[in-house]
């Protein structure tokens, strides 16, 4: 006997088996077989440890293939506790964009997204949007892009303005609120509105990411109990100073890092 | 009197607002985030509040971007 991995999921066969048999035995419709990471272009013999991986090209897992997939990747337990998960982001933006994206692909269960603007074309240069979707609500692009990523994520989206008076209403349930606003003004008052009003929840806002400045000057910082900021806090967006790709998605990694840190219950900082 | 500011010891005049003190620091209000002893105040409600001898005042600033 042999042990191998198929897709994932722990399997025994006959010593003698070959790539083709397997393929035979258990997925017939199967057209792209990869082996130990590499496509296997002809039938070979199966070793003890290989790593099997069969698709079905164009076909589309369903939720419990898939997160078998996405689990066989994680640390042992962390899936688990993501999958349960509600985060709340306010702000569809540079660090919004990137930061729900991670939050999807690692596997955040339930998403709660805030935004009152359009894709403009101006955002391409460092938002998760696509030309096609200039015009759209960037709630509904930013819901549209994430399906295509996981379509098993449950997203639930506001499109409008975020006031003190109506967050509680829009982040119900949340384990986790991040601030990913652009306008400065905009930062204080949801951070101000949610430490006022949900202080048992943590917050991960952020400030200070323009510019092409060293990269490691963004950093994540705890300023209070359930209170984390990231950015190098004093490079803003001004003229002759703009907002890059790179710095903004470094910034938005440190505040995906920290919810994901925060939901499996370490420090952030 | 004495203050503490970000975690310093500052001498201040006494009677000395939010606001004034916001001035004095080159910050706009709208963009900063106050706690004043481990309260977090709502900034422009408390514009002309009187600081006093010995608060603890953390100003959190933010600047644009995201």
């Amino acid at each position: 006997m042999i042990k191998i991995k198929l897709n994932e999921v722990p399997l025994e066969l006959q010593s003698e088996t070959s790539l083709h048999q397997l393929r035979d035995q258990q997925q017939l419709d199967a057209d792209l077989l990869i082996i130990n990471g590499f496509p296997a272009l002809e039938d070979r013999q199966l070793k003890d440890g290989d790593q099997v991986v069969m698709i079905k090209r164009g076909n589309i897992p369903d939720a419990e293939q898939l997160e078998a997939l996405m689990m066989a990747r994680h640390t042992p337990g962390v899936h688990a506790r993501i999958a349960q998960s509600r985060v709340g982001i306010a702000g569809a933006g540079g660090l919004g964009s990137n930061i729900a994206i991670s939050l999807a692909r690692v596997g955040v269960g339930h998403l709660v997204i805030a935004d009152f603007d359009l894709v403009e074309p101006s955002n391409l240069n460092r938002q998760q949007y696509f030309i096609d979707q200039i015009g759209q609500p960037k709630v509904m692009a930013l819901k549209e892009n994430l399906q295509r990523i996981n379509p098993y994520v449950k997203i639930d989206t506001f499109n409008g303005k975020i006031t003190p008076q109506n967050l509680n209403q829009i982040f119900t349930d949340i384990d986790v609120m991040v601030e990913a606003f652009d306008a400065p003004d905009q930062k204080a008052m949801l951070t101000a509105a949610h430490l006022q009003q949900s202080p048992e929840c943590p917050l991960v806002a952020a400030s200070g990411m323009a510019g092409y400045a060293a990269s490691n000057s963004i950093q994540t910082k705890k300023i209070r109990d359930n209170f984390y900021l990231i950015g190098d806090q004093t490079t803003a967006a001004q003229p002759g100073q703009g907002l890059m790709a790179p710095r903004v998605s470094i910034a938005a990694g440190h505040q995906a890092n920290a919810v994901l840190r925060l939901l499996l219950g370490e420090k952030p900082e | 009197m004495n203050m503490h500011v970000n975690g310093e010891n500052h001498q201040f005049d006494a009677g000395l607002t939010i606001g004034q003190l916001l001035k004095q620091l080159d910050l706009q209000p709208d963009r900063v985030v106050l706690e004043l002893n481990q309260n977090i105040l709502n900034t422009t409600d408390n514009i002309n509040t009187e600081l006093h001898e010995k608060d603890k005042l953390e100003i959190i600033q933010f600047v644009g971007g995201g």
